[in-house]
């Protein structure tokens, strides 16, 4: 390693720590979700570093970006919402918040002593997985290591994390949470500003969401990310007041969060019926197959995302 | 090393020190509105500056075309939050500093 990447990394591993307790102990939420984003980000640029680039760029999206978003987007909420009730019981808070600390406290401290454990306990020489998936990546149908391990060596878990999402969707609509109205408070500059950046961005994020969704097979990239471009541009979309949940029951849109899990579960079912293994695809056919569940997950991950940020369900007017 | 190399160093320092005043601006002026002007400053010829140097590195043009379409949705991107914050300040009350 150069001096310089050394210089970097030590720099980086050292704000790594640092902005995380900065994140967890500040004392305004938007201060902290400040901090958080740009621990993200470093977060981001520490896979780099490391020579990831597909968790970089799901990390950078996800992790800083969006989740980011969600967070100040929950603190405008709270804002709008609960002000009388913060300001009344700041005290009783206060101590909530202590017991919650002493309770929270033990389970991290334990999660970190088992994970520094799991650490130093690692069998020597370390399972060579990185090798065995070279190996098997002419039988995968793609030809990026990652895209091979995320749809065909380990397809279980990624369907496993799609119906997460899935299942997120329909916790936060359970919720009933108000519509959020952006015309009480319509910026006099503000929309047309806004608006003309979005109108530029648009058709570019289209093109990386499709650049990245194509590029998946044997670049870095893939569902998560492209998903990400995607539920970013609906989160800009919502921002702008450009789009707006479809009146009544919102039939497509419940159609489109859950079409990535459903073909996801019907392409592993048809496997079952033509007498393989649960989502082991035919090999003939294992490169269209994985293209259909990538595009599908695209769609339902950027709708989930935008979802999530719009966070009200559909109503029917009665 | 070519002179090539050489005005590419440069104008990534340049580009460089563009960043350190901007974060010095951020950290010591008076109000939002100066602290804004600081930072999109640094972003926009920053950025605009290191663009320049590493396009002098690219070994091709689509790589070029990639480096400015990155500074050009940056600029986009920075103007606009900037002026979003700054709208959001004004209509919050925060009067702009003058020098007392």
């Amino acid at each position: 390693m150069t001096v310089p990447g050394f210089l970097f990394d030590a720099l980086l591993a050292a704000a790594l720590p640092l902005l995380a307790w900065r994140a967890i102990s500040a004392r305004e939420l938007f201060a902290g979700v400040v901090v958080f984003i740009s621990f993200g980000l470093l977060v981001a640029l520490a896979w780099v570093r490391l020579g990831a680039p597909d968790i970089a760029l799901a990390e950078a999206a996800i992790g800083a970006g969006l989740t980011g978003a969600l967070f100040l987007n929950t603190i405008g909420r709270l804002n709008t919402s609960g002000s009388e009730e913060t300001d009344e019981r700041g005290e009783p808070a206060e101590r909530r918040s202590k017991l919650a600390r002493a309770l929270v406290a033990p389970a991290t401290l334990g999660l970190g002593l088992a994970l520094a454990w799991s650490l130093l306990s690692l069998p020597e020489p370390p399972v060579g997985l990185g090798e065995r998936v070279g190996e098997a990546i002419p039988r995968s149908g793609v030809s990026h290591p990652v895209t091979a391990v995320l749809l065909n060596f380990r397809s279980y878990d990624t369907l496993l994390e799609v119906g997460v999402l899935l299942l997120a969707i329909v916790a936060v609509w359970a919720l009933r949470l108000p519509r959020y109205r952006r015309e009480e408070d319509p910026g006099p500059a503000r929309a047309p500003v806004l608006a003309g950046l979005v109108r530029l961005l648009a058709p570019v994020m289209v093109l990386v969401t499709c650049y990245l969704l194509w590029a998946g097979t044997t670049l870095p990239g893939g569902a998560f990310q492209a998903g990400a471009v995607l539920g970013a541009l609906g989160v800009l979309l919502l921002l702008a007041n450009m789009l707006d949940l479809p009146a009544g029951h919102g039939g497509a849109l419940r159609l489109g969060l859950a079409v990535g899990f459903g073909v996801f579960i019907a392409v592993g079912a048809a496997a079952l019926l033509a007498g393989r293994v649960f989502l082991d695809y035919p090999p003939q056919m294992t490169y269209g197959l994985i293209l259909l569940v990538e595009a599908v997950l695209t769609l339902s991950i950027g709708l989930t995302l935008a979802a999530l940020f719009y966070a009200a369900p559909p109503e029917d007017e009665r | 090393m070519s002179v090539v190399d050489w005005v590419s160093a440069a104008l990534v320092l340049i580009g460089a020190f563009f960043f350190l005043a901007g974060t010095a601006g951020l950290l010591r002026f008076p109000d939002v509105y100066t602290r804004l002007h600081a930072l999109t400053k640094a972003d926009n010829a920053g950025l605009g500056f290191v663009v320049l140097g590493l396009s002098l590195q690219a070994g091709s043009v689509d790589v070029v075309l990639k480096l400015f379409l990155i500074w050009l949705l940056v600029l986009a991107a920075g103007a606009t939050a900037a002026h979003l914050v700054a709208g959001e300040a004004l209509r919050g009350g925060i009067r702009p500093w003058k020098k007392p």
